[in-house]
C-alpha cells in the first residue's frame, strides 16, 4: 500500500487522475457512441441499454454487494417510474417550472419511499426466506395495479409528455439523441454514486453481512439494519431506472412492476456476474441488444434466454465478469506468452462448441416449426438454409452435427486444461521471479 | 347464507388441499436438500400437460398413472444429472437453477402446446353430480379430487412414518452424512425425495387440469401463491405447511363471495367516502376483488406479526 501523501503534493495528483481516469475515458465513450452508431434504432437501443444498466447495477447493489436474491427488484423500478409520471403530469397541467432533467429525482425519492416501506418488512428474513418474501410483495404489487386503477391507470398504463416541461438551454427533449444524452447523463451519475457507496464502511459492511452474517453480528453491526439500509439505498437507484425508463417512453403500465420486469434484470445482473461492479454493465448491455436482436430472428428467443442463464449458472456461476477475472492473476503476472497460448486453445474449442450450438438451434427451431407453426409449411429457413421439416435428412443432419459436435468439443477440453495450468504455472514464475 | 358457507367451506377445503400436495413435497425437498424448488410449480404443470396428451392417447385413468410417474422421472433425472452438479455452487446458484429451469419449462410448453388452453376435459365416468346440498349440485370429480388428495397424505404419512425407507428419509432430511455413514445411499434417498416430491405437484396437476384451466400459464398463477404457503406455515414444517394451506384455501373462497367494501363498512356508521382520488379506489374495492392478493396480504401479515410463520423453526 502507497503510503500517505499530503493533499497538495504530485503523488496526490496522480492518485486522484488514476482514480478518475477510468470514469472520464467513460464520460468520453458515452458521448461518442452515438456518433458512431448514429441510427434511430441504434440510439433506442444505446438509451434502454443506459437504463438497464443503472437497474441491474441497483440489483447488484442486493445480490452481489449484502447477498440478497429479489424476485421483485421491478416493483421499485415500476413505482419510481409511475411517480414519475404522474410528477411529471402534474408539473405540465399546472405549469410549475421543474425541467425535465430533475425529473428522475422523483423516481429516485418514490423508489426509496417504497424500498423504506416493504423493506421494513422483507429485510426481517434472509436467504430463501427473503427471496419468497420478494416474490409475494412482486406478486402483490402487480396484483393490486389493476384494482387500484387511478394511480396505476388500469391496463393501459399512464402516458405523458416529456416535451412539455420546462425547456433548459433551448432542449425540449423530442428528439431521442437529446433522450440518450438525459439517460447517459443520469447513468454516469448513478454509476459513479453506487461504485463510491461500494466503497464506504456502509459498502464493506454489506460485504460482511453476505459472507457471515453471525460474524458481523459480533463485530457490533446489526445485519438486519445493514441489510434494511442496502434495500432502501437498492430502491431509489431502481426507481431512478424506472424514471428514466417513464422519461423515454413516456408511457409507463402494470408490466413494470411484474414478475417478468424483475426476472429480466435478474437475467442481466447474474450473466453479466454479481461480483464485480463491472459484470452488470456487461450483463445490462448483453441482454439489451440480444433482447431486440434475437426477437427478430426468432419466436422462441425466450427459450434461448433461459437456456443461455441455465448455461451460466451450471458452468459459470460467476457470469462473464467472473469468467474474465479469472485471468486476471494471468495478466497481473505479464505471462503474455502463456496468455497468448491460452488463447489459441481457446478459439480451438471454440470451433466444435460453435457447431454443436448450430444444432441445437436448429433443433430447436424445427421443433417450435413443427409443433406450433406446422399450418404454415414444411420448410423452415435457418442460418440462410431451407430446410424441410417433415423430411428425414435435415434431422439426420442436425443429429450428427450435434453429436460430432459434443465429441469434439470434448476432445480439446484438455487443450484447454493444458493451456491453463501451463498458464498458471508460468504467472507464478513471473510473480516469483518479480 | 347455509348454502354458500358450506359449499365455500368444501371448495376451500378442496382447494388447500390441491395446495398441500404441491406443497408437502416442496417442504419435503426443501428440509431434505436445502434448495427450495422455484420450479416446482412447473412439475405441476407438466403433469397436467401431460395427464391431458396422454389422456388423449390412452384414456384419464391410465394417464392418472403414467403421467406423475414420467414426471417424477424427469424430476428424478434433473436432481441426478443437473441439481447435484450446481450444489457446489451454493445455494444462491441452486435456487436461481431452478427459477431457470421454471422458465425454460414454461417455455418448452408453450413450444409443444401453445399458448392457449389445452382442452383438457372432466372423464365421463366422473362427470354427474355427487349430492345436492341446498339445491347446488356438487360434482362428482371435486369428491374425486378431494378423496384422492386425502389418499395421496394418508399413504405418505403411513410410508414416511411406518416404513424403513419413511424412516431413512425421516433421518437424512436432519443427519444426511450419519446415515451415509450408516451405510445408506443418501445420494439416491435424495434423488427418490426430489423425485416423489415432483410427482406429488404432477398428480395436483393431473387431477386440477379438467377442473381449473390447463394452460401454459398456470405454473406462473400458482407459483408465488405455493411459496407464500411454505413462507407462512414455516419454512421446513410440514404441519405448518398443511394449516397455512387449508388457510389459504379457505380465506381465498370465502374473500370471492364476500362484496363489501371499506366504504360499505364504514358508510354503514355515516362515513363519507372520498370522492376521488387514489383513495378513492382503496375505499370503493371490494373484498371479492382483493380476493386474488389475500395470500400476499397474509403473508405480509405474517411477516410483520411472526416472521419465522406459523409453525416454523428458528433461522438456522
Amino acid at each position: 500500500m502507497p503510503a500517505r501523501r499530503g493533499a497538495g503534493s504530485p503523488g496526490a495528483a496522480a492518485a486522484f487522475a488514476g482514480l478518475a481516469a477510468p470514469w472520464i475515458a467513460l464520460a468520453l465513450l458515452f458521448t461518442v457512441l452515438p456518433m458512431i452508431f448514429a441510427s434511430g434504432s441504434a440510439l433506442t437501443m444505446l438509451s434502454l441499454m443506459g437504463i438497464m444498466i443503472v437497474f441491474a447495477l441497483s440489483y447488484n447493489m442486493l445480490l452481489g454487494e449484502t447477498g440478497l436474491l429479489s424476485f421483485g427488484h421491478a416493483v421499485y423500478y415500476g413505482l419510481g417510474g409511475f411517480l414519475t409520471v404522474h410528477a411529471m403530469n402534474t408539473v405540465i397541467h399546472d405549469h410549475l417550472p421543474v425541467p425535465l432533467p430533475l425529473m428522475p429525482l422523483v423516481g429516485g425519492f418514490g423508489g426509496l419511499l417504497f424500498g423504506i416501506i416493504f423493506g421494513s418488512v422483507s429485510t426481517r428474513r434472509a436467504g430463501t426466506a427473503f427471496a419468497m418474501i420478494s416474490l409475494g410483495l412482486g406478486e402483490l404489487v402487480a396484483s393490486s395495479s389493476l384494482i387500484l386503477r387511478g394511480f396505476f391507470g388500469g391496463e393501459e398504463g399512464v402516458t405523458t409528455n416529456r416535451t412539455k416541461l420546462l425547456r433548459v438551454f433551448g432542449l425540449n427533449f423530442a428528439p431521442q439523441i437529446e433522450v440518450y444524452y438525459l439517460i447517459a447523463a443520469w447513468c454516469l451519475l448513478a454509476m459513479l454514486a453506487m461504485y463510491a457507496l461500494r466503497r464506504t464502511p456502509f459498502g464493506r459492511m454489506c460485504n460482511a453481512v453476505r459472507e457471515n452474517a453471525e460474524r458481523a453480528q459480533f463485530v457490533g453491526y446489526n445485519p438486519t439494519m445493514v441489510r434494511f439500509m442496502a434495500f432502501s439505498l437498492a430502491g431509489l437507484f431502481a426507481g431512478v431506472a424506472g424514471a428514466l425508463a417513464a422519461i423515454n417512453f413516456e408511457l409507463i403500465n402494470s408490466a413494470s412492476v411484474g414478475a417478468e420486469q424483475s426476472g429480466q434484470v435478474l437475467l442481466a445482473a447474474y450473466i453479466g456476474g454479481v461480483g464485480n461492479f463491472i459484470g452488470p454493465v456487461i450483463g445490462a448491455v448483453l441482454v439489451t441488444w440480444l433482447r431486440v436482436m434475437l426477437s427478430d430472428l426468432t419466436d422462441v428467443w425466450q427459450l434461448y434466454f433461459g437456456l443461455l442463464f441455465i448455461g451460466v449458472v451450471v458452468f459459470a456461476p460467476n457470469g462473464i465478469a467472473g469468467l474474465v477475472m479469472r485471468h486476471e492473476p494471468l495478466w497481473q503476472a505479464r505471462a503474455y506468452g502463456s496468455l497468448l497460448r491460452l488463447a489459441l486453445a481457446y478459439l480451438i474449442a471454440l470451433g466444435p462448441a460453435l457447431l454443436l450450438l448450430a444444432g441445437l438451434i436448429v433443433v430447436i427451431e424445427m421443433s417450435y416449426h413443427l409443433s406450433v407453426k406446422a399450418s404454415e409449411g414444411p420448410t423452415i429457413s435457418v442460418f440462410h438454409l431451407t430446410l424441410n421439416t417433415t423430411s428425414v435428412w435435415p434431422w439426420l443432419g442436425t443429429a450428427v452435427l450435434v453429436v460430432g459436435g459434443y465429441l469434439l468439443f470434448r476432445r480439446t477440453w484438455p487443450i484447454v486444461d493444458a493451456a491453463w495450468n501451463n498458464a498458471l504455472v508460468a504467472a507464478q514464475g513471473a510473480g516469483k521471479a518479480k | 347464507m347455509q348454502e354458500l358457507v358450506t359449499i365455500s367451506t368444501l371448495n376451500g377445503v378442496l382447494y388447500g388441499m390441491l395446495l398441500f400436495l404441491m406443497a408437502s413435497g416442496l417442504t419435503l425437498i426443501f428440509s431434505m436438500m436445502g434448495v427450495l424448488n422455484f420450479a416446482h410449480a412447473s412439475f405441476y404443470m407438466l403433469g397436467a400437460f401431460f395427464g391431458f396428451q396422454i389422456g388423449q392417447i390412452v384414456g384419464f385413468w391410465p394417464a392418472f398413472v403414467i403421467a406423475p410417474v414420467l414426471v417424477g422421472g424427469i424430476g428424478a433425472l434433473v436432481e441426478r444429472y443437473a441439481l447435484r452438479h450446481v450444489h457446489r455452487h451454493g445455494p444462491v446458484a441452486e435456487l436461481l437453477f431452478t427459477f431457470g429451469l421454471a422458465f425454460i419449462i414454461e417455455e418448452l410448453v408453450q413450444m409443444v402446446w401453445g399458448k392457449g388452453p389445452a382442452d383438457y376435459r372432466v372423464p365421463a365416468s366422473l362427470d354427474y353430480p355427487a349430492f345436492t346440498i341446498f339445491s347446488t349440485n356438487y360434482p362428482a370429480y371435486k369428491m374425486f379430487e378431494l378423496l384422492t388428495a386425502v389418499a395421496i397424505f394418508v399413504v405418505l404419512f403411513v410410508v414416511l412414518k411406518r416404513t424403513r425407507i419413511g424412516l431413512i428419509i425421516q433421518a437424512s432430511i436432519t443427519h444426511a452424512p450419519m446415515v451415509a455413514m450408516l451405510g445408506h445411499n443418501v445420494p439416491r434417498v435424495f434423488m427418490l425425495v426430489f423425485g416423489v416430491g415432483t410427482g406429488l405437484a404432477a398428480v395436483a396437476g393431473v387431477i386440477a387440469g379438467p377442473a381449473l384451466v390447463t394452460q401454459s400459464n398456470m405454473a406462473a398463477a400458482l407459483g408465488p401463491i405455493l411459496f407464500v404457503v411454505v413462507v407462512v406455515g414455516g419454512l421446513g414444517s410440514l404441519a405448518g405447511a398443511f394449516v397455512a394451506s387449508l388457510l389459504i384455501g379457505l380465506v381465498q373462497t370465502f374473500a370471492v363471495s364476500v362484496n363489501l367494501s371499506v366504504a360499505d363498512v364504514l358508510g354503514g356508521i355515516g362515513v363519507a367516502p372520498p370522492t376521488g382520488g387514489a383513495l378513492f379506489d382503496v375505499w370503493n374495492v371490494t373484498v371479492a376483488e382483493i380476493a386474488p392478493i389475500m395470500p400476499y396480504l397474509l403473508l405480509v401479515l405474517i411477516l410483520i406479526l411472526r416472521p419465522t410463520g406459523l409453525m416454523g423453526t428458528r433461522e438456522h
